[in-house]
């Protein structure tokens, strides 16, 4: 039991506190160019996803074969293998996704989120807990898309997955599906999901000094002096 | 907060400026215009105008109470941005576009960024591009004058002059003057606008500089490229922009040599847009570009201070 509480948090973590594209703020260009639809936005999430998982998997597998050295390199490779596993796949049964996503499909093998958590998790983490770091932030990711790609496409093309609703599609409000409301509902989510992770600033009583962030080079210390505030 | 900006000693000068004597001028000063849009463009004007200045002074009261700000809606600022938005709109827009532009300008543009004085771009201005690219076809719809004699709003249509003028067409000075021609509700009408802007430098709410350097641009790029001046000084929003838009306190620099610079490069964006875009206007995207350059050029006019060195390293 205590081992598997940790274990749900490395899942869990990626998908509000530390959501890949909305806190850290990674992965911004498909982000912004594929959420023109929920269908292209939900495809490339789940494409993303299935990369994030299993290179997370095997770098984490190979993290101490890996020359550090020469680890980025070595991470793209990994990579890419697996962005052409999925290319191909998604040619195969699903043309239209593929042509919706064009470029964005194979530039996966730079994104951000899976290069990041690759650096930042699968090379000091063991295999389980990085192929569900991987699930987490793939979860967190599709779930930005999902969200930007539902606003975007309602307001601005007047249909959800294709589907047209009935007032808003005669007269859609066109800027949502071009780059700036792309940009607008982007900061929009943000600001939302600071709302939702931030909480309420503590005092400094409550906290004491040695908590403070200027501990260390705070003169009152120096003097002897406790701070005033 | 004012109290606090008072760093010298007294006695001090009392003036009687403040944000809504300023604010009401520029109203008073956007009469003309208003008038001589529901002359020419009917009923239906005056219920646009109504539409979108009621609905930016309920947004930006709205707006403040919701983050617990001290409420500015007494400082007039909202019913002139109002105003300006829905002079810049064309007669057959449907209300509701219109109220989207109005919570656009003040709750986007304004006070998203902090409100009156923080705002980076004009807010009308940045609603009215915001406008274009969302419904395109009904911001380029331009009812004919005296529409209202002759049927609905969309039945009775025309180009504006500018439009007309890439096609070939010339449109006559005294119409243009009067304003009996295609366009957007306060920018057709140039006396009214003149009458505006001469009321505001004569009651000092603006310095001439901005108006006078961008309109004299374009009339000298004009010259140079062997156009017909008066027509493109009196045709499309030049002056309405010149006088009422590119005058924003908020998004002008504060110096006049800055001051020089911004509208110099209103004039010559506005040219090049109207004359080699594909756009047949293009007063909104030029004064949008400087608004977003003003800080930049802010900090190259920023006059040195007297005795100071320049430094090296600069």
């Amino acid at each position: 039991m205590a081992e598997k509480k940790p274990l749900i948090k490395e899942l869990t973590k990626g998908i509000i506190k530390e959501n890949p594209v909305l806190c850290l703020v990674l992965g911004t260009c498909p982000t912004l160019a594929v959420t023109t639809g929920v269908s292209s936005a939900l495809g490339m999430g789940v494409a993303a996803t299935v990369v994030l998982v299993c290179s997370n998997a095997v770098i984490s597998a190979l993290r101490k074969v890996i020359p550090s050295k020469v680890r980025i390199p070595a991470y793209i490779t990994i990579i890419a293998a697996f962005v052409t596993i999925v290319q191909m796949i998604v040619k195969a049964y699903a043309p239209a996704l593929n042509d919706a996503l064009g470029v964005y499909l194979p530039l996966i093998v730079v994104n951000c989120i899976i290069l990041g958590r690759a650096e930042m998790f699968a090379s000091k983490n063991k295999v389980l807990p990085s192929a569900l770091d991987g699930l987490g932030m793939g979860i967190g990711f599709t779930a930005a898309l999902f969200l930007m790609g539902s606003i975007r496409e309602i307001l601005g093309a007047g249909s959800w997955m294709g589907i047209s609703i009935p007032v808003i599609s005669s007269n859609p409000i066109l800027i949502f599906i071009l780059p700036p409301g792309g940009f607008f509902v982007f900061g929009m989510l943000m600001a939302a999901a600071n709302k939702l992770n931030s909480k309420p600033v503590k005092k400094a009583e409550e906290v004491g000094c040695a908590a403070c962030p200027m501990h260390d080079s705070c003169g009152k210390i120096a003097e002897g002096k406790e701070c005033a505030e | 907060m004012e109290e606090k900006l008072i760093v010298s000693a007294s006695p001090h000068i009392r003036a009687k400026t403040t944000t809504t004597n300023i604010m009401l001028d520029v109203i008073i000063a956007l009469m003309p215009a208003v008038v001589a849009s529901i002359i020419i463009f009917g009923f239906r004007a005056l219920m646009i105008i109504a539409d979108t200045v009621l609905v930016a002074v309920l947004a930006e009261f709205l707006s403040r109470k919701v983050m617990k700000r001290e409420n500015t809606v007494t400082d007039l600022s909202a019913v002139v941005t109002g105003l300006l938005l829905a002079l810049n709109l064309p007669v057959g827009i449907n209300p509701i576009f219109a109220a989207f532009g109005s919570v656009v300008a003040i709750v986007v543009v304004k006070q998203m960024f902090g409100g009156i004085g923080n705002n980076f771009v004009n807010p009308a201005l940045a609603a009215r591009i915001i406008l274009l690219s969302s419904f395109p076809t009904a911001m380029t719809t331009w009812a004919k004058p005296f529409w209202f004699r002759e049927g609905a709003v969309d039945a009775v249509t025309t180009a504006t002059p500018l439009a007309m003028y890439a096609n070939g067409e010339t449109t006559s000075l005294s119409d243009l003057f009067l304003g009996t021609t295609g366009g957007c509700l306060g920018e057709t009408c140039a006396l009214a606008l003149i009458i505006g802007g001469a009321y505001l430098m004569i009651r000092r709410v603006i310095s001439p500089v901005i108006p006078l350097t961008y309109i004299g641009t374009v009339a000298i790029m004009s010259l140079i490229f062997g156009q017909d001046i008066l027509f493109q000084l009196l045709s499309g929003g030049l002056l309405l922009g010149a006088i009422f838009m590119a005058t924003d306190y908020t998004t002008s620099p504060i110096n006049t040599k800055g001051k020089v610079v911004f509208a110099i490069g209103c004039g010559v964006l506005t040219f090049l847009i109207r004359n080699f875009a594909n756009l047949p206007e293009g007063v909104s995207f030029s004064i949008l570009i400087m608004n977003i350059l003003v800080p930049l050029i802010e900090r190259a006019t920023n006059p040195r201070p007297f005795g100071e060195k320049e430094s090296k390293n600069a």
